[in-house]
């Protein structure tokens, strides 16, 4: 039809072969990848195109890793699912809703469908955004980033991998393979705090996540710091695993207050350093809160 | 067999005629993405115009190096101030913008060179390449500096009796702050300019006034005005920043030097920084009333942030003047507005055009005072209204209907929504965020009223233009309508159609594209494109009708040729704002329902509902669009956009970072739709595309009043001011 409308000589990237690569498995890729320094892997491209349009991006080359089987798809592998880093928020919506409950909550607020159907977990990683959605309930659940190169594979939990803002372990030469995600053990919630219903880059946000057997608590603050934080001291609370009644208001009063103190905000054009604080006590008292109803719901 | 094509006699109700809702021509293509925006333009051997622009305020250009630029492969020319052809200075009103910047930048953004280059990316580069020297100097960013230092665009009182001389039993006083707000239309400023054999250039660009575009581009480019055609291109969205020139000289002169098609596009930040916004205002407003709360006075001092060069500031100053007090009867006035000079961005034209602004502190003022007075803000609005038989404070008298006290009236048989028991997270603050689920969540109601002025006003020569045509085509009747009106998706075209079969009883009607081989159709703004230019069609429709009486429309053509003009305007008093200077008034009311998360800050608007007075109905459909459209952009206002200044700096020129609403933040609307026709304009009409956004925001911020309790007197209202952190 409009054959008039688009020409794709418009933006003069990837025009040529040398210049745009489609491996098909990730021995392939990361080969590629140290073949061709300076290469650009691009999955969604819902990060990368934006670089580009905005010409803080100008790739010498491209990685399509939209190719590579591997990538695109998930696995049960007991405890945890392995979902490989180029399946977007779309299918972790829908198929690991039941699974990855505090993941999937995290994936409906991202973007708008679009995004969501093309942008991916291994690109948000790789991003290393401070306000990226998946990083929350990645630290809530202890998940770990299994990363690729020619040199074979290793394994970073996510809590080591954000070095700072947009930094991460991820070297030139590597690609994330997948993120293994301990299946949820309890209640996990995620609240994602923007000043519009949706289409927002987060404000703060927060992650919850209760391990019941294991007496656990994990919690995960985004865009409240250099780089995506756990709450650790928030973590150790006391909570009255045995008692199975309602918690107390001091509990949950202090639990807000330990997530907004391990919080390590600045003022931005989207808020102020003091309101992220007192935004993420609220987020955090409120996804306890409903955490614990949940399992009083299960336990009764 | 029927009569063989005779006039109708008197007009009639016409199937796609006046008063019903035909598919827009544009319909078709604009849903399965065949439609052609400004930005699909192109032709053969085209280049890619690109600018350079200063990222400072304010800064002395030592010197511009176009070398480097220049010897880049396929760049084909680098132009500075030097290069402009002739005048070196443009504008709407004054011609006091440079088409390129030649000494000094006032804003940051502003255009210092352009390059062309055989694709986009080279001419990118190549605008890197440029390099110019700045001496980097203080931009002066506080406009009430500038008003004390006198360094003002224009300065306008009203007065009328004496305040101090009224016994009040209440005072209110506030001051108000409105942020910069921005069109934020979806098409990016956009054009292609191709030069033509006879040395003249041919543009096709997206813009509000192809005939106001003429006569600025013309004398930069040194070129007779014939020798510049304009065509309206497809345009995404205008709300007042496409009056000001963007891409029209610049691409126009690369096209000149080159002998090559150049088109120029702005990615979104450029487009940001690339066209005028909305005046950011300080307002310090004081109304008394008496124990019933009959106002008794007002003093208003208004100062709007014009920003580095004048654009529309002026006839901004006098609506926002004219306006200071809304639709409201009071005997003693004084109000000041001003429109500062600073290196911000010129702010100019943006749908409500000064009357935003003050309806937000004029409102909010009125609630104040119902709150202190103990009655309820309908009250107090309806015990003050204007009707027809009232004066402005410009002592001009509202000759048409104006029934405030019946529109306000009109909600109580539109109860508030109750509180539904199960909510989705779409329908609670926060939305998606999942931020809550009913926890700290407050609702509150509130009413907004807006006043808008329709036309130009204070004497400008407000005229449109048509040409209409009547044929056989294949034996039947055809119009073929020729008008320069913009079509900015408002649906203009479809009204000229609308009008062409109700005057001349037709079925089919055809459009000739908008451009300057017609008279001027005057600007899409101010909503009067329906007044004017469907007014001129509805002229140039009765000339046809006339002659077709006389005449078989077998022996050829008719066609005849109108200008339409509005009544005459006088401009408003130096001293004392006095002056009948507008042309007709416009009236709407919104009721707001939110729902606050009082511990986050967040806002959801449940319910708005509007009730407008629009004269006559032409096209039900298209005028819904524009009331939830205006509604839409002052929810936005209210709540999330605003272009974040520091130090004269764009802070989030993006969409990542200017918050727009979207279907979610906007709640089903209900409309109460009055028809009370003004006899003085073509069917009666009452401009409508303008009121509706002036009247959502008041409405709106009364309502997050009533749930929280703040005074909240600067919009957007940001999650912060609501729960009490810095
Ligand atoms: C309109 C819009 C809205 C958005 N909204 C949100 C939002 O609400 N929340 C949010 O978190 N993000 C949002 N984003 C950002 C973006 O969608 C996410 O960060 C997304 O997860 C990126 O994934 P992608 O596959 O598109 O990455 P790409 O753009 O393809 O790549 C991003 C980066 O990751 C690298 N990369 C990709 N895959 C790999 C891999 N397997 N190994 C190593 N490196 C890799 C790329 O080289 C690049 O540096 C939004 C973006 C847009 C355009």
């Amino acid at each position: 039809m409009n054959t008039q409308l688009k020409d794709p000589n418009d933006v003069s990237v990837g025009r040529t072969k040398e210049m745009f690569h489609r491996p098909t498995d990730i021995e392939e890729a990361v080969s590629c990848l140290a073949a061709h320094p300076g290469a650009v892997p691009i999955a969604g491209g819902t990060d990368v195109m934006v670089g580009v349009n905005y010409r803080r991006l100008r790739p010498a080359a491209m990685i399509d890793l939209t190719g590579v089987v591997e990538l695109r798809e998930w696995s049960d592998e007991g405890d945890a699912i392995r979902i490989g880093a180029g399946v977007p928020y779309a299918r972790i919506i829908d198929d690991l809703g039941g699974v990855l409950p505090g993941l999937a909550a995290a994936s409906r607020t991202v973007g708008s469908p679009q995004i969501r159907n093309r942008g991916t977990l291994g690109g948000n990683l790789a991003t290393a955004s401070p306000a990226g959605d998946a990083h929350p309930p990645l630290l809530a659940a202890g998940a770990k980033v299994e990363i690729a190169s020619t040199a074979g594979r290793r394994t970073v939990p996510a809590a080591d991998f954000y070095t700072g803002p947009k930094r991460s372990v991820l070297a030139e030469s590597e690609l994330i393979a997948a993120v293994i995600v301990p299946k949820a053990a309890g209640p996990q919630q995620f609240l994602k705090v923007g000043n519009r219903g949706a289409m927002v880059i987060s404000v703060c946000s927060f992650a919850l996540s209760l391990d019941v057997e294991g007496r656990a608590v994990g919690a995960g603050i985004g865009s409240a710091g250099p780089t995506p934080l756990r709450a650790t001291e928030a973590e150790s609370i006391e909570l009255p695993w045995d008692k199975s009644g309602p918690l107390g208001d001091e509990t949950v009063e202090r639990f807000g207050a330990l997530v907004a103190e391990a919080a390590r905000p600045i003022d931005d054009v989207r808020g102020t350093a003091a309101y992220r604080r007192h935004a993420l006590a609220v987020c955090a008292r409120r996804a306890l809160l409903r955490a614990w109803k949940e399992l009083l719901c299960d336990w009764n | 067999m029927p009569e063989p094509h005779k006039p109708p006699t008197p007009p009639q109700r016409a199937a796609g005629g006046v008063g019903t809702s035909p598919v827009r021509p544009d319909a078709t293509a604009k849903v399965n993405g065949a439609f052609e925006y400004a930005s699909d333009l192109r032709a053969d051997r085209m280049l890619w115009g690109h600018t350079v622009r200063s990222p400072h305020p304010r800064a002395r250009i030592l010197g511009v190096d176009t070398a480097a630029a220049e010897a880049i492969p396929g760049v084909a020319a680098v132009l500075t101030h030097a290069d402009v052809p002739a005048a070196k200075h443009y504008g709407l009103i004054e011609s006091d913008q440079p088409v390129l910047a030649a000494d000094g930048t006032h804003y940051q953004g502003e255009p210092v060179a352009l390059v062309a280059a055989e694709d986009l990316e080279t001419a990118r580069l190549a605008a890197e390449s440029v390099k110019v020297d700045y001496e980097v100097l203080e931009p002066r960013c506080d406009p009430r500096r500038a008003v004390e230092l006198g360094e003002v665009f224009r300065h306008q009182p009203v007065r009328i009796g004496d305040p101090d001389l009224t016994e009040p039993a209440v005072v209110v006083t506030r001051e108000y702050v409105v942020g910069m707000q921005d069109q934020a239309p979806l098409g990016p400023e956009s054009g292609l300019a191709v030069p033509s054999p006879d040395g003249g250039v041919e543009l096709r660009v997206a813009t509000q006034w192809l005939h106001s575009d003429l006569d600025q581009i013309a004398p930069c480019l040194g070129l007779e005005p014939d020798m510049v055609r304009i065509t309206m291109a497809g345009i995404g969205g205008a709300f007042g920043a496409r009056e000001d020139l963007s891409v029209q000289i610049h691409m126009a002169m690369l096209a000149l030097k080159t002998g090559r098609p150049v088109k120029m596009m702005y990615d979104r930040a450029e487009s940001f920084l690339g066209h005028v916004h909305r005046h950011p205002a300080r307002m310090r407003y004081e109304h008394g009333a008496d124990a019933e709360g009959r106002l008794l006075y007002v003093k208003a001092e208004i100062v709007l942030d014009g920003g580095a060069y004048a654009s529309t500031t002026d006839a901004v100053v006098a609506n926002a003047a004219s306006l200071a007090v809304g639709p409201y009867e009071v005997e003693h006035v004084a109000v000041d507005v001003w429109g500062a000079i600073t290196d911000n961005p010129p702010c100019g034209a943006m749908r409500g055009f000064g009357g935003v602004q003050t309806c937000f502190a004029y409102e909010s003022q009125m609630d104040a005072l119902a709150d202190e007075l103990g009655i309820s803000p309908v009250e107090i609005r309806r015990r003050n209204a204007v009707s027809q038989g009232s004066k402005l404070i410009t002592g001009q008298l509202i000759d048409a209907p104006a029934p405030l006290a019946d529109m306000l009236g009109r909600f109580t048989a539109m109860p508030v929504p109750a509180i539904a028991a199960e909510r989705d997270a779409a329908d609670l603050p926060g939305g998606f965020g999942n931020t809550t689920r009913g926890e700290g969540v407050v609702r509150g109601v509130g009413y907004g009223v807006g006043l808008k002025n329709i036309c130009y006003s204070e004497g400008f020569d407000d005229y449109s233009t048509a040409r209409v045509r009547l044929e056989l085509v294949d034996g039947e009747p055809v119009a073929f309508v020729h008008t320069a009106a913009a079509e900015v998706g408002q649906g203009h075209q479809t009204l000229q159609a609308q009008i062409a079969r109700t005057e001349l009883g037709v079925e089919r009607v055809e459009l000739l594209p908008a451009d300057t081989s017609v008279g001027s159709a005057g600007s899409s703004s101010a909503s009067r494109q329906s007044y004017m230019t469907g007014g001129a069609v509805k002229a140039a429709c009765e000339a046809v009708r006339e002659l077709w009486t006389e005449r078989d429309l077998a022996d050829g053509p008719i066609e005849a040729v109108r200008e339409f003009r509005h009544r005459e305007t006088k401009p408003m008093d130096p001293v004392t704002g006095q002056g009948d200077s507008h042309v007709q008034m416009a009236l709407c009311v919104h009721r707001a329902t939110v729902d606050v998360d009082v511990e986050l800050g967040l806002v959801k608007v449940v319910e708005l509902t509007a009730v407008q007075d629009v004269g006559t109905i032409l096209n039900p459909v298209a005028l819904e669009g524009q009331i939830h459209g205006g509604s839409a952009q002052g929810l936005g206002l209210a709540v999330m956009e605003e272009l974040v200044m520091d130090e004269g700096r764009v802070r989030n020129a993006s969409f990542t970072d200017y918050l727009i609403p979207t279907i979610l933040d906007m709640p089903p609307m209900r409309l109460d739709i009055l028809e009370n026709a003004d006899p003085a304009a073509p069917y009666g009409l009452r401009g409508a595309g303008e009121p509706p956004t002036l009247s959502a925001t008041p409405a709106i911020v009364a309502a997050i009043r009533d749930a929280t309790g703040l005074p909240l007197t600067r919009v957007p209202v940001r999650p912060e001011h609501l729960v009490g952190t810095p």
